[in-house]
């Protein structure tokens, strides 16, 4: 499908600079872990462990429960001191299983499967390999990586795209990655070019990283592969959306209800790419990521190597601690983030960011007025919908109007929210509106191949009963033919 | 909503300059009127009073309410126009964002419908070539409110009527643009007085446009319309059909593009259908200026496309991202 370009979107004050100044270090360790066992899409993992069992780091201690659902691995030496419900940021703070590991502070590292060069393995079993890492999607989405390169690879000219646009503000974790670790970005698009027989790899970053844009021109140089191209887009929110750089670098839309896999194309964040190459190259399974601690309300704004299951309190304990202003806990970041009850929750494979923010960083919302249709919400939508619209009918209940409207076709980015002077917050009411209307998506689904199921059934019936007759009939004529 | 307020800062300034200071007392009492009908309102319907009060909404319907009416129109014509636009034309359906209508214009539509002789009495223009009753303040101040000029003047010799229905008057007697024209009260292209007023209203909609408040598809769209109907009549019979720039700069023309069509509320809310709806006002307001029974015929073109607003929002949804063109 041809596109006039991406539409729509804001550009906004990026909030980047704050927690970039200084070098990616590592957080400090902790004593006890909390990893749930869900924190991924899909499936949530099955524990291998028992408590009290002794575990070393990079040890798998959770298998995958599905066939979308991932690996789970121990980030330090120690025991499992329990499995049991914890509060989880993914759940907002709700509880979720999870498996506790006390921390021997002796960081002994399980003996992982001997690195392999990865060119020699096929890409089916190079795929399994990244499945055994625990490795998911790091741009947020979590969605296991294996599962995803699964059902794009065998697709004819399928092309990489590694997506290092992050352009949310406040999160500066894929900058930070990109500036220090652009060798295994590299590194790991090779690896997902082999996984998927893929002959092309664009990796796409924002026009206001420079420092990101030189430190990957420099590990592409150095990695000598001519099928990796850098590009960059316009650092206008949400030019990270999957589907806006999609169609900001291959000029193509991603049908509505479908997936990158149906416009040939397989996107994974930097992170995930950087994960992948730690672990084919270096067998260290996915057990830290970088987490980006910003806002007015914590002392040192700045980025963290964390291991997986640190509590966010001793993050922000790290960071020298809360300031007077702190009024709010974000996960994610100011557009789309999720705020949190407490900070008594752990880092996640899809924590890229905590904002401890002040009434400076995010603004109480002032009291919500009447829609006036003027249509400002419609000029930011990245998705070319009518928000006013949706809106209208969000607030009627009324379906019809709703699926007509695309209210599924929304990414959720916030864009309308942010620009209405009426401070609607409209996003949310449309988050708020999608079960309804899935559910009642997926009764006609079910109604339409029950449809189906019924005619043919039906046609094979009538088909029994016309071949049952034809050969009575025949029967008949034979007899008839007999002399008696 | 505060910043189209200031918009009309050169319209009011030049209206005053031709029309007398009588518009300034229009608007004070449009506006009180307002505001205290708004807070009516907002009682009744257990609403609280300082955020919905003080939005500017009921203010600006006010404005362009008042800049519609004679200068010289009695008191009770702009409090009964104010009070219908604000208690019927919006809070009995649904207050701010759900009026079908523009409120401005139901409110003048009903003046206009219901006193169509006082809403004639326009003033001559402040210009050279007219002497016109020139009124004080007081003067102007004690007629509106006792509805009676001051006695030294009778209303024949202090009130004329509009280039617009001057011209369509005198064409519905037979005459040819041509001897309509010769009347002193036209200039080169448009009516003395409108044309300058009509200029400041578009110096002030540009500004609107420059700060993203309005959009350009309604106001281009209607003048665009505007002319392209003006220009195919007036040169198939240049003697029966004023030409374009006299449509552009006459009456309510650019208040109705940038002040009045542009209401959010009550307009269509695509970008192809702002085209259509606009476009649709500026062919109304054509057809009711020429061949109607009405002095201007931007009130009704803006209700008339108000109706089909529900209609053009249903067939101009845009093509979503990612669905089949």
């Amino acid at each position: 499908m041809a596109t006039s370009g991406t539409r729509g979107g804001l550009r906004l004050n990026a909030h980047k600079e704050r927690s970039t100044t200084q070098a990616l270090r590592a957080a400090s360790p902790v004593e006890k872990l909390v990893l749930p066992l869900d924190q991924h899409a899909g499936a949530p993992a099955v524990p291998l462990v028992k408590p009290g069992e002794r575990i070393l780091r990079g040890q798998p201690i959770a298998q995958p429960g599905g066939t979308v659902s991932a690996w789970l691995h121990s980030p330090t030496s120690g025991t499992v001191a329990a499995i049991e419900p914890r509060p989880a940021p993914h759940r907002l703070g709700a509880s979720t299983l999870s498996i506790v590991v006390a921390n021997d502070g002796r960081d002994e590292r399980h003996a992982g499967p001997a690195p392999s060069p990865f060119d020699q393995l096929a890409p089916e079993q190079l795929r399994e390999l990244i499945a055994r890492g625990g490795i998911v999607g790091l741009g947020g989405a979590v969605f296991p990586t294996a599962a995803k390169l699964n059902s794009a690879a065998g697709a004819a000219d399928v092309r990489l795209l590694i997506n290092g646009a992050e352009c949310e503000p406040y999160i500066s974790c894929d900058d930070m990655l990109m500036r220090e670790r652009a060798r295994d970005v590299v590194f790991g698009a090779r690896v997902l070019l082999h996984a998927l027989a893929a002959k092309t790899c664009v990796i796409a970053i924002e026009d206001d990283t420079p420092q990101a844009a030189a430190a990957l021109e420099a590990a592409i140089a150095d990695a000598h592969d001519e099928r990796i191209q850098l590009r960059r887009v316009p650092s206008i929110y949400p030019a990270g959306g999957e589907k806006q750089l999609i169609t900001a670098i291959f000029d193509v839309e991603v049908p509505s209800g479908g997936l990158p896999a149906d416009v040939n194309t397989v996107c994974l964040n930097v992170g995930t790419a950087a994960a992948v190459a730690s672990w084919i190259r270096d067998s260290q399974p996915l057990t830290s990521r970088i987490v980006t601690i910003t806002g007015d309300g914590v002392l040192e704004q700045r980025n963290l190597d964390v291991a997986l299951g640190t509590p966010l309190a001793a993050l922000i304990y790290d960071c020298g601690g809360y300031t007077g202003r702190m009024s709010r806990l974000i996960m994610g970041g100011s557009m789309m983030g999720q705020a949190l009850p407490h900070d008594d929750m752990p880092v996640i494979k899809a924590t890229n960011c905590v904002i401890a923010a002040s009434a400076l960083d995010l603004q109480p919302r002032a009291a919500e007025m009447p829609c006036i249709r003027c249509g400002n919400c419609a000029v930011a939508c990245p998705a070319i919908l009518l928000p006013q619209q949706l809106h209208w009918y969000a607030k009627a209940r009324d379906l019809d109007a709703l699926e007509t409207y695309g209210l599924m076709d929304c990414i959720e980015c916030g864009c309308c929210d942010y620009v209405c002077p009426s401070q609607i917050p409209l996003a949310e009411r449309f988050r708020d509106m999608k079960p309804a209307l899935a559910e009642r998506l997926a009764a006609r689904t079910n109604a339409s191949a029950a449809r189906v199921r019924f005619e043919a059934r039906s046609a094979r019936l009538e088909r029994i009963e016309s071949e049952r007759l034809a050969a009575l009939a025949k029967k008949r004529q034979e007899l008839a033919k007999k002399p008696s | 909503m505060r910043q189209v307020l200031y918009a009309l800062i050169p319209t009011v300034a030049l209206h005053v300059m031709f029309f007398g200071p009588g518009v300034l007392i229009q608007i004070v009492l449009g506006v009180a009127t307002a505001l205290a009908a708004e807070a009516a309102a907002l009682r009744l319907r257990g609403k609280p009073l300082p955020p919905y009060l003080l939005d500017g909404s009921a203010i600006i319907t006010a404005v362009l309410l008042a800049l519609c009416l004679p200068p010289l129109a009695p008191w009770w014509l702009i409090v009964s126009g104010v009070a219908f636009a604000i208690l019927l034309a919006k809070h009995l359906f649904g207050g701010l964002g759900a009026n079908p209508f523009n409120p401005a214009m139901v409110g003048y539509a009903v003046l206009l419908v219901s006193f169509p002789a006082r809403l004639l009495q326009w003033l001559p223009p402040n210009v050279a070539g007219f002497e016109p009753a020139s009124l004080s303040f007081v003067e102007t101040l004690t007629t509106i409110l006792t509805g009676m000029p001051p006695e030294r003047f009778t209303w024949d010799a202090i009130t004329s009527p509009t280039p617009l229905d001057a011209l369509r008057t005198d064409l519905a007697l037979g005459m040819t643009m041509g001897e309509a024209h010769a009347n002193a009260m036209f200039s080169a292209f448009g009516g003395k007085g409108w044309e300058w007023i009509n200029l400041a209203t578009l110096a002030g909609g540009g500004w609107l446009l420059a700060l993203r408040i309005i959009r350009w598809q309604i106001p281009v769209a209607m003048l665009t319309a505007l002319f392209v109907c003006a220009s195919v009549m007036s040169a198939a019979d240049p003697g029966a059909y004023a030409g374009p720039l006299f449509h552009l700069t006459s009456g309510a023309s650019m208040l109705g593009a940038f002040f009045i069509a542009t209401d959010p509320v009550s307009a269509a809310t695509s970008e192809r259908g702002k085209l259509i709806y606009g476009a649709g006002i500026g062919v109304l307001t054509y057809i009711i200026r020429t061949w109607g029974g009405y002095p201007d015929g931007v009130a009704f073109a803006v209700l008339i496309m108000n109706l089909t607003v529900p209609l053009i929002d249903r067939y101009t949804i845009p093509r979503i991202y990612g669905h089949a063109r």
